[in-house]
């Protein structure tokens, strides 16, 4: 596969093609089998390609062909060939053939059938495209290509109002990041002359330690907008707004661990970067805990999602901030398939109560939904970090490595306040996760009505949530066994390691910290189960507790009415100043001169007539004149 | 030859005025057309006397050429006239003045 590995990328561009062509007249509800045999096809070829890696370092980078050429600029399509596109490629791919098949039967009695499995395969190719480059300039295209496969698929149900300002918000919140990370990369070219990504890293270090952390910052900002970090997160729980596969796929599993891709992707820039990593960390383990304290109140089952979403973003980027840059990409894989599967479960839940997606109206849906029950538990366990699914060790390894930073001789003291955050978030993480199972599962059912309608999903939405709960529970302990020296962290330690970080202790420091971080998970279970679950759960217990903090959560935080004061507002009005400049003053000079000389020229223009004779005598006149004046200078 | 000159130019004089007189003050339009080749006949009568006077052939190849002009506008004129019938009931100069300012 390593001598062609521009067909992984191809096939779901030709499923792209036939379902965008032929689609909506020809093929209709034939399109979910195109897009899934494309991507199962491009699952296949990587897994060929996994099989068949180059080891030489020089046949890792395949070139495609010259895409563009200008001066000193030389752009090629390339592909890198190495250990991380390999484990992103195998999480996207296999992740997206799940939601595909689980979208044949989700969307089944929607109309625009053909629409969603035309975006949902262009998608992937974006996606696939992205983490395959092997220059910045092709990582943008197609950091900007998933952008606007988002942006259709937000807005997909186009005739809400609420979608199209959800896929707006998204767009123009990404735009404020990629604002950032184009600098990043025109200061790339600036100081190397290139954009290739292993030219850039050989040559990172004859630039300053300045430069250098400003490229990493800017980078950074890239990765804060795709990767809806603090305060650039606010796109991502209204991003909810698309259909539930859409979620699952886009704005939790793939997508926005693009952000965390081209950090990991681009290490030696970021070590090089002085302060930039502990930036990334700081931001991090505040966006972790921070999106973690909103996601306890929220009553919306996807928006609690959102948020937590949010929240683990945050987490893996406090373990590329720590230097633990494995572990971030280890809990990228292992939250893919359980924040996928817990996505795909609601998906089911809200598939059966008729599009209610208000927790306060389920309730008791155990025994009506059993497979969905049991995967959602599954994932809820494994989200929580519960010993020993997925969750436990990918986010163990990133406390651990915020803790050995902080605490190793030369590491930074902030580290151990990020690893403390880092804790927090996950005690409210276990909280929200079983609010959510105790509310939407357990106690007495609050809408009768709707309950009595619901049913298990079928099959072809059961057996993608099985197999990402098997992958929930066994991709921890067999990627992730034993801790730092476990097979994902063997295969990945040729591209990513660090220079700068030993992150290191021994066993006993080690397992104490694992004890822990699971302690405090079950606290926050229990916590959860203790309020919610004895007798008929009451969702505003916790509102009765603590009213204020409780709104303020509720509310956000009230980020989107700061935003809306601070940014929309202040814009709107500078806008009304530019616009009454524009209008008033330029255009009135304009029109001023315009005036003037109508008014000049409606003197002159009473010479015209009309009259031909007039003219006639006129140019008679002049003639006889001119010739008199002649004959008179003789 | 030389005694005649001058009364072949004062009939071309006469005839240009004339037509002159009839375009200024002429209010049909076909008539100002009908003006506007008078004036033409004016100046073709005194190149052909002066052609003849000199005894050289390049008046009459001018007369010949402006005839040749003189037809051509003519078609024009008139293929403009028949349009023109088209839109409007009065062939009146004074009153076609719908494309000043």
């Amino acid at each position: 596969m390593s001598e062609a590995p521009w067909l992984i990328p191809l096939s779901p561009l030709i499923a792209f093609a036939i379902n965008g062509s032929l689609g909506p007249r020809y093929l209709k509800r034939a399109t979910g089998i195109v897009g899934s045999l494309g991507i199962l096809a491009s699952f296949l070829l990587t897994i060929g390609l996994w099989l068949d890696l180059p080891k030489e370092d020089s046949q890792r980078e395949y070139i495609l062909y010259r895409w563009l050429e200008s001066g000193s600029l030389r752009i090629d399509i390339g592909f890198t060939l190495d250990e991380l596109t390999v484990v992103m490629l195998l999480v996207v791919t296999g992740v997206s053939f799940l939601i595909h098949v689980y979208s044949n039967a989700y969307m089944d009695h929607d109309n625009s059938f053909a629409r969603f499995f035309t975006w949902l395969p262009l998608f992937v190719f974006s996606m696939i495209m992205l983490v395959m480059a092997n220059n910045f300039l092709s990582l943008f295209v197609f950091w900007e290509m998933v952008g606007v496969c988002s942006y259709f698929l937000i807005g997909f149900w186009h005739n809400r109002d609420s979608a199209n300002n959800a896929a707006m918000k998204a767009f123009i919140t990404n735009r404020v990041g990629d604002f950032g990370f184009a600098a990043g990369i025109f200061l790339i070219f600036w100081n190397f002359g290139t954009v290739n990504y292993s030219e850039v890293h050989g040559a990172i270090g004859t630039i300053t330690n300045g430069a250098a952390t400003t490229i990493a910052l800017l980078l950074f900002i890239g990765a804060m907008g795709k990767s809806a970090q603090f305060p650039l997160h606010i796109w991502l729980p209204d991003a909810m707004e698309g259909p539930t596969p859409v979620s699952a796929l886009i704005h939790a599993a793939t997508m926005v661990t693009a952000g965390i891709f081209m950090v990991g992707r681009n290490i030696p820039i970021f070590e090089a970067g002085g302060v930039s990593l502990i930036v990334i960390g700081g931001i991090g383990a505040f966006t972790a805990l921070f999106a973690a304290t909103i996601a306890v109140t929220q009553t919306d089952i996807k928006r609690v999602l959102a948020y937590s979403t949010v929240s683990q973003l945050g987490l893996m980027f406090l373990a590329l901030g720590s230097g633990a840059y494995v572990a971030a990409l280890f809990h990228l894989a292992t939250h893919a398939f359980f924040k996928a599967l817990l996505f795909l479960g609601s998906g089911s839940v809200i598939h059966s109560m008729q599009n209610e997606q208000n927790m306060h109206e389920y309730g008791g849906l155990k025994s009506k939904l059993p497979w969905t029950y049991a995967t959602y538990v599954i994932g809820g366990l494994a989200l929580s970090a519960i010993f020993p699914l997925a969750g436990f060790w990918s986010k163990d390894e990133i406390l651990a490595g915020a803790f050995f930073r902080g605490a190793s001789s030369n590491g930074d003291v902030l580290f151990l306040l990020f690893w403390i955050m880092g804790l927090t978030a996950s005690l409210l993480t276990a909280f929200y996760t079983f609010r959510m199972i105790h509310l939407t599962f357990h106690g007495m059912p609050r809408n009768r009505a709707l309950y009595d309608h619901a049913h298990e999903s079928p099959w072809l939405m059961i057996l993608p949530l099985v197999l990402l709960a098997v992958l929930s529970i066994a991709a921890g302990i067999g990627l992730g066994f034993p801790p730092e020296h476990g097979i994902i962290h063997d295969y990945l330690h040729h591209v990513i390691h660090s220079k700068h970080f030993e992150l290191t202790g021994d066993s006993t420091i080690i397992v104490s910290l694992a004890i822990i971080s699971t302690a405090i998970a079950l606290i926050g279970v229990m916590a959860a189960s203790s309020i919610y679950q004895r007798g008929r759960p009451r969702p505003e217990a916790m509102g009765k507790l603590f009213p204020a903090l409780y709104t303020l959560s509720y509310k956000k935080y009230y980020v989107d009415e700061l935003v809306e004061i601070l940014v929309i507002k202040s814009s709107k009005a500078a806008g009304f100043v530019l616009w009454a400049i524009d209008a008033k003053l330029v255009d009135g000079m304009v029109n001023l001169l315009g005036w003037l000389i109508k008014a000049f020229s409606s003197i002159g223009r009473r010479v015209q007539t009309g009259q031909v004779q007039n003219y006639v005598l006129i140019m008679a006149t002049g003639l006889v004149v001119s010739l008199g004046i002649i004959m008179v200078m003789q | 030859m030389a005694d005649y000159l001058n009364s072949y130019l004062f009939i071309g004089a006469i005839l240009f005025t004339l037509g002159a007189f009839g375009v200024l003050v002429r209010r049909n339009i076909i008539v100002v057309l009908l003006s506007v080749e008078l004036m033409l006949q004016g100046v073709n009568l005194s190149l052909g006397a002066f052609s003849t006077f000199y005894h050289d052939m390049g008046g009459y190849m001018l007369v010949l050429l402006s005839l040749a002009i003189a037809a051509a506008e003519a078609v024009v004129g008139l293929a403009i006239l028949v349009a023109l019938s088209r839109h409007v009931d009065e062939f009146y100069v004074d009153r076609l003045k719908s494309l000043r300012w």
